[in-house]
């Protein structure tokens, strides 16, 4: 599983028929911080995505690229006196390989953290040989 | 010793000079931050913006996957304290990683207020990985009126 460079040309566009505000350009984005392990029946991508609520996640496997997209709705507390993060748009991308199966990616969110389960897909499993 | 040409004192006073450049435009925010030290992020743990607003102050801590019943806010006239701990995926070998970002561990952070809180009065929730914190002032803090006598 690698993660795919993103250009800025390729990302998605928001149907929403109006312009964001200067202030939430799409071109600002929230990398969020992942860990990826191998568990038993496939991987695990856990993201820490503070602010989104579930509906706010979008998460799409085109072709081989999984997207995690997370549209932030949150707003900061006014009159800010003290700034140390913006709250942005989230999004990042991996490239899957063949082993994963597409149709049985499982998401969840808690408290903040997303945590996906891509389970191997059957042929990819290990499997025992009889010798005859 | 000083009397050597010190090329990295005259990066550390471009990086002041930048800094208050930064603290000019941004009086409240951004100046805070350091123009070309990113290791801030490691030593202050969670991030926080801080709003005041006329009656009390609004805290929202950027701090996703903390063990709820580790988390503890205490607050000392204005000093809030926050403390508490994000878990680690103990349970995953460390070989089986094949990316490992995110931080973990104890934390504790301490912010001093320019308003005295009302303890008693002080809400603290956390929802969606952000611990949110209001914090109204105690009375001997709010702005009072005081009637000039004209003679």
């Amino acid at each position: 599983m690698a993660e795919n460079t993103v250009t800025r040309g390729n990302l998605p566009v928001h149907d929403e028929g109006e312009q964001r505000p200067a202030t939430r350009q799409r071109s600002l984005f929230l990398t969020p911080a992942v860990d990826i392990y191998e568990s038993k029946d496939g991987l695990v991508v856990v993201a820490d995505v503070p602010g989104l609520k579930r509906e706010d996640l979008d998460i799409t496997v085109e072709e081989n690229v999984l997207t995690i997209h997370g549209r932030m709705s949150r707003e900061e507390p006014e009159p800010l006196q003290a700034r140390e993060y913006t709250l942005h748009d989230y999004f990042r991308q991996f490239t899957l390989g063949d082993r994963v199966d597409r149709d049985k990616i499982h998401a969840t969110l808690e408290h903040g953290v997303l945590t996906l389960k891509l389970p191997h897909a059957e042929h990819a499993k290990p499997k025992r040989i009889a010798v005859k | 010793m000083d009397s050597y040409w010190n090329p990295f004192q005259e990066l550390e006073v471009l990086r002041r000079g930048i800094d208050d450049v930064f603290a000019s435009v941004w009086p409240t925010g951004a100046g805070r931050t350091s123009a070309f030290l990113p290791g801030r992020s490691a030593r202050s743990y969670p991030l926080l913006n801080i709003a005041a607003r006329d009656d009390r102050f609004v805290i929202d801590a950027f701090a996703p996957g903390l063990d709820k019943d580790s988390l503890e806010v205490t607050v000392d006239r204005n000093v809030v304290r926050i403390s508490g701990e994000k878990r680690d995926l103990t349970d995953v070998a460390p070989e089986r990683f094949h990316r490992r970002e995110r931080a973990a561990g104890r934390f504790t952070r301490t912010v001093q207020l320019d308003g005295e809180i009302d303890e008693k009065r002080v809400e603290a929730t956390y929802a969606d990985g952000i611990l949110h914190l209001d914090l109204p002032k105690s009375a001997a803090a709010l702005p009072r009126k005081i009637s000039v006598a004209v003679k």
